[in-house]
């Protein structure tokens, strides 16, 4: 009510809520958006093994493996401190630049890249919080069995942290796909460019409602299909305690 | 007799409080030896020294004749040698009781799976467990809980076995099914130190029992000498003070 009554409201109807241009837009933005949704996919691929491992390089005990665990925090901070519209604009421009021939100068690519490296960051941090959830007993039983700290790790610890961080995991998966959008700015068209394409063309903002429609289609379904992972899970471990 | 175990002069700290004060303790082959003790007195932390949970700042610890306590030995190799079974169980929740007991003998002793599976299935059955296996330990009761962690310690035939309070946390008409369980290990030979707050058993089960003080052990002996004529004054109170809460 107090949004339809505001005085701008029929300029904003006008601007944003334009059913024509809304159908006329979709087929492209939804084409477009089939980037935003490889780009998501193939660099999800690669961050959820990348970042288990960052965490468990930071989790090696001992003097020993200082360095590796320095490396580690050395490269999450960096990368959660850049802003990833910078990480993609350095790699998605920069590398091209360098004019080597055996580098893939596809910026495609290049996207892929910034997004594996900023997200793997973030990632590794939810899985070493994952890792530090399980209590030591749990550790000091494997290893009391003759278990050695791999072992312990890749069949004790691991197996109960990642099924707890399945819902912050999931939480970064769609911050990893609205962050496709960020591409847009290296030229390449995916759902958002496409929409400010069209915007420019229709001087209409209608078709960012578009692409705004079609991130959400993809993160709602998502969002309760892990509720329901989770709750699956938690009835398998404990039905029957209870009854 | 042959000795099981030795621990010579340990001392163990945590930062500036020193835990263990210099224990000396030998284990004969079979014998069943009881560590009881105010909480605090050392009895948890001698175990997980034992197990080499915990490393320890001076003194040495041998076990069937191999010094586990000298620089470059195995860990892992000790540990498979020596099985643990803890107050709070530290089952694995994510695991059947089949595949917690069957994961060490499969991944550290290197067993097929139908070796391991096989194995356990004879000791759940011996441990009333059978109808268990395929069960979550969320849904096992205390008492069945840690009858699993015994089993799982047990998988792995281990020469020497060292229990932690195994029944502190069990309700109390839990408690007999795991003392039980104990003293058919005892029966049957294994060589067992038991860190115990149930005097009764202690005096049952123990060819000998030790009292610790402040983490030395002040006084050894037979049961019978330690639970009715008890030397040191430090012994004397403690078991009045069991005895003054009925637990004895």
């Amino acid at each position: 009510m107090i949004v339809t009554r505001s005085p701008g409201w029929d300029a904003f109807k006008a601007y944003f809520l334009d059913g024509k241009i809304y159908r006329d837009s979709f087929p492209e933005i939804l084409s477009a958006f089939w980037l935003n949704v490889k780009l998501f996919c193939v660099a999800e691929v690669f961050i959820l093994p990348a970042a288990l491992f960052v965490a468990v390089l930071r989790s090696l005990p001992g003097p020993v493996f200082f360095p590796l665990r320095a490396l580690a925090i050395l490269y999450a901070d960096l990368f959660r401190g850049i802003p990833t519209i910078l990480v993609i604009s350095i790699l998605g421009f920069g590398m091209p630049a360098l004019g080597l021939s055996w580098m893939p100068s596809s910026q495609f690519f290049w996207a892929v890249v910034a997004l594996v490296l900023v997200y793997t960051a973030y990632v590794s941090e939810v899985y070493r919080s994952g890792i530090e959830s399980v209590h030591p007993s749990q550790n000091s039983a494997a290893r009391s069995l003759g278990l050695s700290h791999g072992q312990a790790l890749r069949f004790v610890v691991l197996p109960q942290a990642v099924r707890r961080v399945i819902p912050p995991l999931l939480n970064d998966f769609i911050g990893l796909q609205k962050d496709t959008a960020l591409v847009g700015t290296l030229g390449v068209v995916e759902a958002f460019k496409q929409a400010q394409i069209d915007q420019s063309a229709t001087f209409n903002g209608t078709p960012y409602l578009v692409a705004a429609t079609l991130f959400v289609l993809i993160t709602i379904p998502l969002a309760r299909f892990t509720d329901w992972l989770i709750a699956r899970d938690r009835k398998k471990q404990s039905a029957g305690r209870l009854a | 007799m042959s000795e099981a175990l030795i621990v010579e002069g340990v001392h163990k700290s945590f930062d500036k409080l020193e835990v263990l004060r210099g224990i000396d303790l030998t284990v004969g082959e079979h014998e069943v030896v009881c560590l009881i003790g105010a909480s605090g007195s050392g009895k948890s932390t001698l175990l997980r020294c034992i197990n080499l949970l915990e490393p320890i700042q001076a003194g040495r610890i041998v076990v069937g004749g191999v010094e586990i306590t000298a620089r470059n030995v195995d860990l892992d190799e000790i540990r498979r040698r020596i099985g643990i079974v803890f107050q709070s169980f530290n089952l694995f929740p994510h695991m059947t009781v089949l595949e917690n007991v069957t994961l060490a003998p499969r991944k550290a002793l290197g067993q097929s799976r139908a070796e391991a599976e096989a194995q356990t299935t004879v000791l759940l059955e011996r441990f009333g467990l059978a109808d268990k296996r395929g069960e979550y330990p969320d849904r096992l009761s205390g008492g069945q809980q840690q009858r699993v962690a015994i089993v799982r310690a047990l998988a792995m035939q281990p020469e020497l076995m060292l229990l932690d309070e195994v029944t502190s946390a069990l309700d109390p008409e839990l408690v007999a099914e795991v003392l039980d369980v104990i003293r058919e290990l005892a029966a049957g030979g294994m060589t067992m130190v038991i860190a115990t707050h149930e005097m009764g058993f202690a005096r049952d089960i123990a060819s000998r029992v030790c009292f610790l003080d402040q983490g030395a052990i002040l006084e050894q002996g037979p049961p019978a000498q330690i639970f009715s004529a008890p030397r040191e004054e430090r012994t004397q109170q403690f078991l009045q003070r069991i005895v003054d809460a009925g637990r004895l």
